[in-house]
């Protein structure tokens, strides 16, 4: 997976590509542990995100927690094979996604 | 059918998936996906729970015929039905979510059957999926 980012003052845009997974899913909770300093809108671009798993899933909704103290997180172009794995879960329902 | 055996850690995963991915050649790809996600969910299950003392091992196999297959999972380690599992409460608020037992409730929504039998000392989980 790779992670790229956007970042303008306070709003970071990260963009995600290839999988979520058990494998990848330590790399992205690292990320967020660090890169998050001063951030009050975070975007997850998910168009090039091809998988998740629960893996990924856990990663997200810790972001989402504690950005929702600090601002707000947006998923933005989220594929169908993502979405579904998103409603199947209940977390199109928790998640912010446009 | 083919199967082959990995070692129950998770740093085999990516293998895993590629064994997938490589005997699901041709089919769609949100089959693909779901089935992949299933498979992931429940081998890194094995390999987090299912040996706490030492190293094992799961056999995996897989079964085409036609736009039918099934897929099995079988180790040696503690005598567990996943499938007896409680499905976690996916209508809570974020607070409130578990991210136990997510995956097993996964697995169940993406494939279209799931059995399991525990005989001659191995758990098989065996799954079914059409597209």
């Amino acid at each position: 997976m790779t992670i790229n980012e956007n970042r303008e003052s306070d709003k970071l845009t990260v963009i995600l590509e290839g999988r979520l997974d058990t494998t990848t899913a330590p790399e992205l909770e690292k990320y967020f542990g660090e890169k998050l300093e001063g951030v009050n809108q975070l975007t997850l671009d998910m168009e090039k995100l091809e998988y998740i798993s629960s893996a990924g899933l856990r990663v997200l909704l810790a972001v989402h927690k504690k950005m929702s103290k600090l601002g707000g997180l947006t998923l933005i172009n989220v594929g169908s094979g993502v979405m579904e794995i998103f409603e199947i879960t209940g977390f199109s329902d928790i998640l912010n996604i446009e | 059918m083919r199967e082959k055996v990995f070692p129950a850690v998770d740093s085999a995963l990516d293998e895993v998936l590629a064994f997938t991915e490589e005997e699901l050649s041709g089919c769609p790809p949100k089959f693909v996906m779901q089935v992949s996600v299933a498979i992931e969910e429940m081998f890194v299950n094995v390999a987090h729970y299912a040996y706490p003392d030492k190293r094992g091992e799961v056999r995996y196999s897989i079964e085409r015929e036609g736009n039918r297959v099934t897929f099995r999972l079988a180790d040696s380690g503690i005598p567990f039905n996943p499938l007896s599992k409680p499905d976690p409460d996916v209508t809570l608020s974020a607070e409130q979510r578990q991210i136990g037992g997510l995956g097993i409730y996964m697995m169940k929504k993406t494939m279209d059957e799931a059995d399991y039998v525990y005989k001659d000392g191995e758990n098989i989980l065996t799954m079914k999926k059409h597209f």
